[in-house]
């Protein structure tokens, strides 16, 4: 079996060796190389590992009890990439406000590369390991079932790491489809999909062979973010490569039908990434940390299916005033303002969890954190459907507006819930009687805070001055501004939200040492929060 | 009529009439009287099984 595996692996090892000396462009022949070594390096592990002796082999650890191995990966995979994710997010803002740092002449350090390895690093990398860990962890938990399909969970964490990499290298070569948030060529495409099948399989053949009856609703919205990502990505990426040995794709579509089907794409990775995942996150782990189920369970429920029903369609919002047809960017309009009802539904939910409970506030900033990360759900749910009405629209688009907004929600209920969870586990994961220290998680919990104040006040300022000097025009019809004029009245905002970057950024540097000092098992002494310091 | 003229017409008639039941019968099913005691019941599911058990 492990000599077939080499064999395979070094059949691989050839096969991307070959399309690398062949390859039509430089970024392929460095992923295929890159995909060579990879497996080399992989054959000769196994090797390594292998008993030759011809010994009876030792008894296995059996495979029972919950797969939780998968789980601390994803949790360190979370941290580390939300670090990068949040390091580069800091190094753009602060080349928008001081565009030297672009460096003139180092094509890989330009703003139009580093965006897209932000966006993608901190959605994907970082939201993405923290949603597959916890969806791992709670469709076991909730399920009284160990992972399905032994090994393949380990494939689906491998796998989508290497898609991280894949992508992430790609756009520092200047590798790109330029579909917003869907960058990644034609190869990266077809990898990840492989990967997100193999990850529907394991997700759902563990709710199959659950002891518990009924499906919990935390793994309906899991459920319903696998299987609607899965589908959005097919669509969006249908493209014609140029060669099978070149990075460079067609895509399937044209004009007015391209732009729909990329925003029907990208409103629905918000809407089905970003929010159904992390839902799922919100109705396993809040209940767990305040230690009282979801204060209704039917009106969970009902979110799940509203919001199911609704957003979906949401997608036109970002294509107002353009070629699309009037109706359909007045479909997208009324169906975002209706789904502002089933988001405070949910977020009412998640908050009324803590009714009876709320004292929890003042001694657990783990529960805290999970607090306002649904409240930042509420406010950029009713932030989100103001915006996609036409006349604010009007206004708000193509401004800075648009990204703070998208940061309230990202920084905001994104962030803050999967740092939640990510502290929620490491005790749990690595057996350990707490955290090393809750003090630090109130820090966090702070910078944090105050970060995304800072970020999002910036960019409401910024992008309104920016969006009343386009549309400024004087008496004879002509614009007052020219475009370089807004970008400079701008700079102080820049300034201010790189500041928040930072806060934020220092936050999560506080929560990946916690978490390291944590799984070594070290336990700071301190006095417990909100406990009253004795006396001298 | 063009074969996007009928997808047209069919999504803003019947497939929207459908679609909206099906929604509305999934939201009443939800709310039907008696339902309470075993909805609170599946709230309970994250407290049951932290321990694995064959």
């Amino acid at each position: 079996m492990a000599m077939a595996q080499v064999g395979g692996l070094g059949f691989v090892a050839l096969l991307a060796l070959l399309a690398s000396a062949n390859a039509a462009d430089a970024p392929f022949a460095f992923h295929m190389a890159l995909i060579a070594v990879i497996a080399l390096g992989w054959a000769v592990w196994i090797l390594r590992n292998m008993d030759v002796s011809g010994r009876t082999i030792p008894l296995r650890e059996a495979e029972t009890g919950y797969m939780d191995g998968v789980v601390r990966a994803g949790v360190i995979a979370t941290v580390f990439w939300g670090v990068v994710g949040f390091l580069v997010g800091v190094v753009i803002a602060l080349q928008l406000g001081y565009p030297e740092l672009n460096v003139d002449g180092l094509s890989f350090t330009n703003f139009s590369r580093l965006r897209p390895l932000h966006t993608s690093a901190v959605i994907f990398a970082f939201g993405g390991n923290a949603l597959i860990a916890t969806s791992f962890y709670v469709v076991q938990r909730t399920s009284g079932a160990r992972l399905a399909l032994g090994k393949a969970g380990w494939f689906v964490f491998w796998g989508y790491q290497l898609f991280i990499v894949l992508a992430a290298t790609g756009y520092l070569m200047g590798q790109t489809q330029s579909r917003e948030y869907a960058e990644p060529e034609w190869y990266v495409d077809l990898w990840l999909t492989i990967v997100w099948v193999v990850y529907l399989a394991v997700f759902l053949g563990t709710i199959l062979k659950r002891k518990e009856p009924h499906i919990y609703v935390a793994n309906w919205f899991y459920l319903a973010f696998i299987v609607t990502i899965a589908m959005l990505h097919v669509v969006n990426n249908l493209a014609i490569p140029v060669s099978f040995l070149g990075s460079k794709s067609y895509s399937a579509f044209s004009g007015a039908q391209d732009a729909l089907i990329q925003w029907w794409y990208g409103h629905n990775a918000v809407g089905f990434f970003l929010t159904a995942g992390f839902l799922g996150m919100m109705y396993y782990f809040i209940p767990k940390q305040a230690e009282r189920p979801v204060y209704s369970y039917r009106l969970s429920i009902v979110h799940f299916w509203s919001l199911i029903f609704l957003y979906i369609w949401a997608g036109p919002h970002h294509l107002h005033y353009t070629a699309l047809p009037d109706w359909a960017q007045t479909l997208g309009m009324v169906f975002s303002i209706m789904l502002w009802m089933p988001s405070w539904g949910g977020m009412i939910n998640g908050l009324m969890t803590l009714s009876g409970a709320w004292d929890k506030l003042r001694t657990d900033p783990i529960i805290r954190m999970m607090v306002i990360a649904v409240a930042f759900y509420g406010m950029s749910t009713f932030e989100g459907p103001m915006m996609s009405v036409k006349a604010v629209n009007s206004l708000s688009h193509y401004t800075d507006w648009t990204i703070g907004h998208v940061h309230s929600g990202a920084l905001g209920w994104v962030g803050m819930i999967s740092f939640g969870a990510v502290y929620y586990l490491t005790p749990r994961l690595w057996n350990r009687e707490r955290l090393y220290s809750l003090r630090l998680v109130n820090w966090h919990f702070w910078l944090a805070t105050i970060g995304i104040v800072l970020y999002a006040s910036a960019m409401w300022v910024a992008g309104i001055m920016q969006g009343l000097m386009w549309r400024e025009y004087d008496e004879l019809g002509f614009l007052v501004y020219s475009f370089i004029e807004t970008v400079a009245a701008m700079h102080p905002y820049f300034v201010i939200r790189a500041l928040g970057g930072i806060l934020y950024l220092t936050g999560a540097l506080l929560m990946a040492f916690n978490v390291w000092k944590t799984i070594r098992g070290d336990l700071r002494q301190e006095v417990p929060m909100g406990a009253v310091q004795p006396a001298e | 009529m063009s074969f996007y003229d009928a997808l047209r017409r069919f999504a803003d008639s019947w497939g929207l009439i459908f679609l909206f039941l099906v929604f509305l019968a999934a939201i009443l099913w939800v709310l039907r009287p008696g339902g309470r005691e075993h909805y609170r019941k599946q709230g309970e599911i994250p407290f049951k099984h932290d321990k694995y058990e064959d």
